[in-house]
Order: C-alpha cells, then structure tokens, then sequence
C-alpha cells in the first residue's frame, strides 16, 4: 500500500459568525515530520488544530489525516490520532494513573502494552501516580497529558500549544522528549507561539490572521531574509526607535530584546546610521550586523503584508 | 460494551470522590423528605378564634362551647366589640372571629332566623377555605341540634341520610398521602440536576476536548454518562421507600417490583430532560437555572399539593406534558391503593412514548452541538 502522507490540507476555511477564523489554508505533512505552527494568539492554529483532530466541521475544503478525510472519515482518524489541547484536559479529580488507565481503556490498549512508547516521560510522573491530576505542577500536568495523548500509539501527534505557560528548562526538556517520540516514527504536528521553538521543527508554517504566510524549513526561512539585519542599542533607546525609524529606505525598525532590530531598503552602510543617529544627539551608538532568527523573518513577513494589503 | 464499563468505572470514582455532592446525594434526600412529610401537611389544628359575644345567652355559650371543644380551635380571646376582635386579626393574633349577634337566643325561640359574622383571616387561601369549613361544620352541627331541641313536634328524619367513609387512607392521614409524592420529586431532582450538570462540567473544564478525539462513540458516552444517575436515582428511591414504610409507616400495598419498573421508565424521562438541558446550557450554572426552572414548573403542577382536578382546564391540558404528574399519581395508586398494572396501564404507556420522544431529541440535539 502506498504510504499516505500524514496531513493534507487543501483551501481550509473556517469562520465564527461573522469573525473569519481560517482563510484557504493549505499544506501538507510528511510522515515522520515534526512539523509546527508558528504564529501568535490569535493566528488561527487552535481553530486548525481542531478541524484536523475532526471537532470542527471546514467551511469549505478539505483535509485528510493518513488518507482519511476529516469529515466523512472522522471515525477513523480519532483511533489513529493523538490529540493535546492547548488547554489542560484531564480530569482534576482522578489520579496519575486513573487518567491513563481511563484513556488507555477507551483506546481498548493497557498500560503495560505501550508502556515503551511513554516510559521515558511518565517515569517522572511515576513517583506521584496516586495524586490527583488537578494537584499536579504545570509541567507534570504536561507530562501526564503527553503521556495519555501517547498511550494508545497514535500514528499523527497533535499538541496544540503544549509548551504555553511552562518555563524555560521544561520546554527545553519537553522538545527533547518530541525529538525522541519523532525517532519512534510517530508524525508530530505541534503549534507555539514562541519563535524561538521553530529552529527545533523539521519544518514549520508561520501563521499570522487565519493564513500561512510561509512554510519551509526553518533553515531555509532564515536564507531567505531579504537584505542586512544591523542590530542597534544606544544610551537613548527610547529615541532611538523613532530616529530610527525616520532615516530614509528604512524597510524594518523594530525592539527585539534588549537591541533594535533594523533593516534597510538597500545596502546602507552602517556608518551612514552612525552619522545619522549621532546628529539626532545620540550617544554610544553601537550597530553591528547579526544573522536573523525566524522572529525577524516573522516580522519581515507581516510587514511585507501589510503593505499589499492595507487592509 | 468494555468502552462503556471504563466510562461507568470513571463517573463512579468521579462521583464517590465529589466531597461536596456525596452528602447531597446521599444526606440531603433524607433530611428532605423527613423534613417536608412532617411540614407539608394541609390540616390545620388549633384555628385561633375569637369571640364577640353580644347576647350572652345559653344558646350563645353552647354555640361558643362547641368550638371550645372542638381540636381544631382554640378560643384565644373574647372580645366586647367586633372592633376589638378585628384588631386581633389584624396583629396576627387570631385567625378567625365569629360574633354573635344580641337578640341570638330570642331570635332562635321565636323561630325567626339569625345570622352570625364569620370574618377569616385569608392571606393564605386554601387555609382560610378550610378554616371557614371547620366553621361551617361547627354550626350547621348547632343547627341540626336547635331543629331537634326547639321543634320536636316536627319529624326530622332527614330526606337523605349521609354515610361517608373515607378510603385508601381511613384517618385521612396527610402524611400518607403526601410521602409517595415527596419520594418522587427527591428522585426527579437527583436525576435532572445530576444529569444536567455532569455533560456540561466536562465542557466547562474542557475535558470534552479530549474525549471527543477518542473512538468512543456518541451513544456509548451518553450510556456512560446516564446510567450512573440512574442507578442512584433507583437507590435513591429504594431508600426513600424503606424510610417511609418503616419510619413512617406508610402503607405499601402495591407491588415493589411493579413500582421499580415503572421508575425505570420514568427516571429515562427525567435524564432526558437533563441531558438536553446539559446540550443547551454551556456552563454548570446556567444549567442549574435551566433544570431549576424547569423542576419548579414540574412540581407545582404536578398536583403534589395541589389537585391537578381543581387547575383551569389549559393547565390540565399542559399537565400532560408534566412527567412528574404521572409518576405521582402512579407512585401513590401502587402504594396507597395496590393498584395493579392495568390500572395504570394507560399513564405508563405514555411515559415510555414520552421517555421514547425525549431522548431521542436530547440525543439528536447533543450530536448537533457535539
């Protein structure tokens, strides 16, 4: 049987009343990918997660999940699917282990049976099996979640902004546990709102107001950044982005950090910049040219937006 | 059937593990239905009377003596004046006067009619009725003695006599005739209320969300859902009727399995309307006024206190559409009558279309929502 890639979707829309949601969103996901949504709140990944995981019906289009489609194949794709949501969807009131036998049982698997598929994460959960999920910490909420949506050896794993509210070291170590689920071969679909999680995707698609604005690698993304990015700071940086901003051809000026970011129309030579800030009264300007993350290409690409479209 | 035992398995842990709705469940029904069969009685002992005596005469006092000896009155006061009298029905006082007027005795010799004044404090009506009847009794008693002590010439062999005996409950007892119903309305608002909020908890906390990316299907997740409610809901029942045949001592004379099966059918009903509120509402709260209103609507104009026989005709004609009117009046033929099969058979039929009917459309609607 020829193998089916994992996702497809072709011109997916989708609107609440009069508020659209999605618009014709297509894209296709190879098996064995770890493939993520990039985008801010608001972008239209929940609303996507949800038609590909069939709790939402599409306007219009379609989308499959291994060859099955999302409407007339519903049934089929909910045994095959893992599913995450975004918010914590377990029950409060049973324990550790009462969740996973629970979801375990309704998958008709056990514990024991995939046991390998999880072990690496629920052993760190393991200590806590009797507590009550609902008295769980962020991050081993998370880990149990992972572990219930994993249970049944889903083919297609759907985390919907897994990583949203967990610090730093636990998000570090939440990817880690992606990479090694991606090496069991599971196809691992994922959103975030943090720029910097892309560069640990296979691939990802930058979403921004209910449309991908781009989808590559996140090397690739990167290579095709238009023109210099200078990195700029001063000892006024309050001024600083409006004199910026001000110097004629400026494509881009924008905070990133505790520097501005900052991108011009063509080549400019960054002694011109100096020259420039320097008669608007700035002092100890330092501007060095940096290579660009996928935020920067993020910002690039909504700014080139909205110019085509006013609106 | 396994996906359905794992579903059972989780609402029960659920259930026996809720802090706050086990005692309600478990407690709360019982202090109800001691409490309300003790309070929701209709008769009404030691009617505060009071007395305006202006005549003064032996006819007077016999009448006034009457009511003395009468359990439902007690005498509170005699007053001089209706004046006066009236002021003691207007404080709360008294709940009733009667006065006399002058002239009572002399009337009555000289075979001329008299009249007396019965004022009744009526805020609450069907006290007031009642109280004006006891009354009534009271005096068309004094009446009946006056023919045979002032004209005892005349024959008085009554054209028709009376003889009245009261049935299925000889001592007119109110709190038999008030506990089947209790027992179903303690049941109704378990079912509805419990099954009205559980669908609806697992939207609000989102749990939903999970499930429904899962191969449970709609019917197995409704069955998982409805069952546990049900199952309690007929403890509940058993336990209420085990309270009132060995607390209360209300007669049983029906048959219990009989009755059990006509709960079974009924209780569908009610976990119908519960799971079609729960595809309305989206948060626990408004499923809570929904079911509310609902059970108030139900209940009171389910003749528990009221005889659906006395209701305008357009309510009477809506009472058919009131699951808890049928299952009162079967609940207290099968025990206070013994009651079989066939004499309900027609109310019982219509409880299954009616079980039939709602789920169905509770289920078509949560698929719509779902």
């Amino acid at each position: 049987m020829k193998q089916q890639p994992a996702v497809v979707a072709n011109d997916l829309t989708k609107s609440y009343k009069s508020q659209l949601a999605l618009k014709k969103v297509s894209f296709q996901i190879e098996n064995g990918e770890l493939f993520g949504f990039i985008g801010p709140d608001g972008a239209g990944k929940t609303t996507l997660f949800h038609l590909l995981t069939t709790l939402l019906i599409p306007d219009t289009g379609s989308a499959s999940v291994r060859g099955f489609d999302t409407v007339a194949d519903y049934a089929a794709i909910r045994k095959i699917v893992g599913y995450m949501p975004g918010r914590f969807s377990l029950y409060q009131d049973l324990t550790v282990e009462e969740n996973l036998n629970f979801f375990a049982g309704i998958f008709n698997t056990t514990i024991a049976e995939n046991y390998h598929l999880i072990e690496d994460i629920y052993k760190q959960i393991e200590p806590f099996k009797t507590r009550r999920a609902g008295k769980l910490s962020g991050g081993m909420k998370q880990k149990l979640a992972l572990s219930c949506a994993l249970i049944h050896k889903p083919e297609v794993l759907f985390l919907d902004e897994p990583t949203t509210g967990v610090d730093a070291v636990s998000r570090m170590e939440f990817w880690e546990m992606l990479r090694k689920l991606k090496q069991q071969g599971i196809t691992i679909v994922v959103s975030t709102p943090y720029m910097d999680e892309a560069a640990l995707c296979d691939r990802v698609a930058l979403m921004q107001n209910g449309e991908i604005m781009l989808t590559n690698t996140p090397q690739r993304i990167v290579d095709g950044f238009k023109g210099e990015l200078l990195a700029v700071s001063s000892d006024n940086m309050f001024d600083l982005l409006h004199q910026l901003e001000n110097i004629p051809d400026t494509a881009a000026a924008y905070r990133f950090g505790d520097r501005i970011h900052y991108v011009s129309e063509r080549n400019i030579d960054p002694e011109i910049i100096q020259k420039a800030l320097a008669s608007s009264g700035q002092k100890n300007v330092v501007i060095e040219p940096i290579t660009p993350v996928i935020e920067d290409c993020f910002i690039m690409l909504m700014k080139s937006k909205s110019k085509n479209d006013p609106n | 059937m396994r996906t359905i035992l794992f579903i059972l398995q989780k609402e029960f842990r659920q259930l026996f593990r809720d802090k706050t709705m086990l005692p309600i469940i478990f407690i709360i029904p019982v202090f109800q239905l001691v409490i309300l069969s003790f309070t929701a009685t209709f008769e009404i002992k030691h009617t505060r009377l009071v007395v305006v005596d202006q005549d003064r005469s032996a006819e007077s006092r016999e009448l006034i003596s009457r009511f003395k000896g009468s359990a439902f009155y007690i005498v509170t006061a005699q007053a001089e004046t209706y004046q006066q009298a009236a002021e003691f029905l207007k404080n709360g006082d008294a709940d009733q006067l009667i006065v006399i007027p002058e002239n009572f005795e002399r009337n009555i010799i000289n075979h001329t009619s008299t009249d007396l004044l019965l004022v009744t404090d009526a805020i609450n009506g069907s006290a007031a009725s009642l109280m004006s009847a006891y009354a009534m009794a009271i005096i068309n008693n004094f009446n009946q003695y006056l023919i045979v002590e002032q004209m005892p010439s005349v024959t008085h062999t009554e054209p028709i006599g009376i003889e009245s005996s009261y049935w299925y409950n000889p001592r007119l007892n109110y709190l038999t005739y008030m506990v089947p119903g209790i027992l179903v309305l303690l049941v109704t608002i378990i079912a509805m209320f419990l099954s009205g909020m559980n669908v609806v908890k697992e939207k609000e906390l989102g749990t939903i969300e999970q499930i429904n990316v899962t191969p449970i299907l709609k019917y197995q997740f409704i069955i998982g859902k409805l069952l546990p409610f049900w199952m309690v809901a007929m403890f509940e029942l058993l336990f209420g009727l085990a309270i009132a045949r060995f607390l209360f001592q209300v007669p049983f004379l029906g048959s219990l399995p009989l009755l059990l099966g006509v709960a079974a059918v009924y209780l569908l009903v009610v976990l119908g309307f519960g799971l079609f509120v729960s595809t309305v509402a989206d948060t626990m709260q408004q499923s809570m006024f929904i079911s509310w209103f609902l059970l108030v609507v139900f209940i009171l104009m389910s003749g528990l206190f009221t005889p659906v026989e006395s209701m305008p005709d357009w309510a009477q004609y809506l009472n058919k559409l009131n699951p808890v009117s049928y299952f009162i009046k079967i609940n207290r033929m099968i025990m206070l009558k013994g009651s079989g099969f066939s004499d309900f058979s027609n109310l019982f039929y219509t409880l299954v279309v009616y079980a039939a009917a709602v789920l169905s459309l509770s289920v078509w609607r949560y698929k719509k929502v779902a």
